[in-house]
């Protein structure tokens, strides 16, 4: 074991967390925004729009994040015509492929995650509402969200905590994420378990971050 | 002697022969990404200069040998961690990777280069032919000159952990911007895509690609060599020690030696050599 190797990797590492967490949360605050409409658009009664939301969750939650990856970075890129269009702008960047298939992979776990809390909301709450003469769009906006994105709250912190594993493949392409850093690092002190250890140490904590939070959220938020 | 007796020492006697067989067998690591040096046919086997020189080392040697295939970031790795006994992977004897593991003497050499696409405003670079950097003379000095405006603002790709990459990042070409990849093959698809404006590895990764993709890729500016491009490309073995495996491993190296030493007067170096790379890189 190599201590002191494990010491100066430290703030090389905690620097690099950095980008992990930006890049953490961008996919998510976009992915939220995907998952909500998808699930808007899952609960639609019109059977091609919900089969096509269906579709988007079935294809990002059924091939693995890797792959999804790889296809939106290497894959497009080879495509003379892509590159050509405007698209090709925000696709150069390894960091914004990274940040829309995380986004598109987390937005599709997260329209499953609201779509089931909005099925299992109690019809009593929504026909309380109605019998207060409440309109249907503020029922669904002023009950319906807030109530679907309390029921989700334990379903989606294990979504975070995924995600923030998964943002670990953006070193895949390029990006000097925390394991980016950390195998930056071993590719010249050729010693893989001390920073392998350190960095294993850094998402540890950060898991530690965001399950407390969304403990503490749950507890805020609970109905009792 | 009852039975149970002995079962228990006809294993022991059959374990103690799989170990003197096991202690005979060498096993090879290689990355298998890095043509012409060693690739991978369609079907999965691998090929190429180091996989057929291996085979010809081993059999010089006497030895039984397998050869494996190891990502390029993990090789130095795990060869320490026993994974295999040697490394034959393009791999270039250098200071650094000195520090850690040791090397045979350099069975092939060749120069490093930067490409482009066909089109690139880097094309018309005026610079020497080739320059070595372990004695910077003032042409070598004109030419990193010429070479860090050249790169300024430019995005340099090179693969993860290679003399390349030090090269960058020794600030011979000044701060350049380097992007880092897992493989030459994602190197060589992103010089292509564009992401990178240009892309530095062994002047052959670039020519081997460019033939068989038909891609317009092109080398540019002056071929490496010298400094921390290092000494040519050496078998990676473990370093001795005075314990049973450090012993064997030392062993090993003198093993390799000679056996590089044989095969040089062979011509068999030569030959596999201008088979593979087009000239000879033996050395």
């Amino acid at each position: 074991m190599d201590i002191s190797l494990m010491l100066t990797s430290l703030p090389k590492l905690l620097g690099a967390a950095v980008v992990t967490l930006k890049l953490l949360s961008l996919s998510l605050l976009f992915g939220i925004f995907i998952g909500l409409l998808f699930a808007i658009l899952r609960l639609n009664k019109n059977p091609f729009i919900n089969k096509f939301a269906y579709g988007y969750s079935y294809l990002f939650r059924g091939t693995p994040l890797l792959v999804q990856i790889f296809i939106i970075y290497f894959g497009l890129g080879q495509v003379e015509y892509f590159r050509s269009t405007f698209l090709w702008v925000v696709f150069k960047e390894p960091y914004w492929c990274a940040i829309i298939a995380f986004a598109l992979n987390t937005g599709a776990y997260t329209s499953e995650i609201l779509r089931s809390a909005f099925q299992t909301i109690k019809p009593g709450i929504i026909e309380a509402g109605k019998s207060l003469g409440i309109s249907n769009k503020i029922i669904f906006y002023k009950i319906q969200i807030p109530v679907a994105i309390r029921q989700s709250l334990p379903a989606y912190g294990n979504e975070i905590i995924l995600m923030m594993k998964g943002t670990s493949l953006a070193s895949t392409v390029t990006l000097m994420d925390l394991t980016g850093v950390a195998k930056y690092i071993i590719s010249t002190t050729f010693k893989p378990i001390e920073v392998f250890i350190v960095a294993g140490g850094i998402y540890l904590f950060m898991t530690f971050l965001i399950h407390n939070i969304i403990k503490y959220l749950e507890k805020k938020y609970s109905f009792q | 002697m009852n039975i149970f007796k002995k079962t228990i020492l006809s294993v022991l006697a059959f374990l103690l022969l799989i170990g003197n067989v096991y202690a005979d067998k060498i096993k090879i690591g290689t990355e298998g990404a890095y043509p012409p040096w060693n690739s991978k046919d369609a079907s999965g086997n691998l090929i190429g200069f180091e996989v057929e020189l291996a085979k010809e080392l081993c059999a010089i040697m006497g030895h039984e040998c397998t050869i494996v295939e190891q990502d390029w970031d993990g090789m130095i790795p795990a060869l320490l961690m026993r994974k295999f006994d040697a490394i034959m992977a393009g791999m270039s004897i250098t200071a650094e990777r000195q520090k850690t593991i040791t090397f045979s003497q350099g069975y092939a050499d060749e120069v490093a280069s930067l490409a482009v696409m066909k089109g690139s405003d880097l094309e018309g670079m005026e610079t020497s032919e080739g320059i070595n950097l372990t004695k910077k003379s003032g042409a070598v000095k004109k030419d990193l000159k010429t070479l860090t405006k050249a790169l300024a603002g430019k995005t340099v790709c090179t693969q993860t952990g290679t003399i390349h990459q030090n090269f960058l990042e020794s600030g011979d070409v000044g701060k350049v911007n380097v992007r880092t990849y897992k493989t030459q093959d994602e190197v060589n698809l992103d010089l292509t895509s564009g992401r990178c404006d240009v892309a530095l590895a062994a002047a052959v990764a670039f020519t081997d690609y460019a033939d068989k993709s038909g891609k317009p890729v092109t080398l540019v500016g002056p071929t490496f060599a010298g400094g921390a491009f290092g000494n040519g490309v050496g078998v990676g073995i473990r370093q001795g020690g005075s314990d049973a495996i450090g012993k064997r491993d030392a062993q090993l190296l003198k093993d390799f030696n000679k056996a590089i030493n044989t095969a040089r007067k062979q011509g068999i170096i030569s030959k596999l050599a201008i088979k593979h790379f087009g000239f000879d890189a033996s050395m």
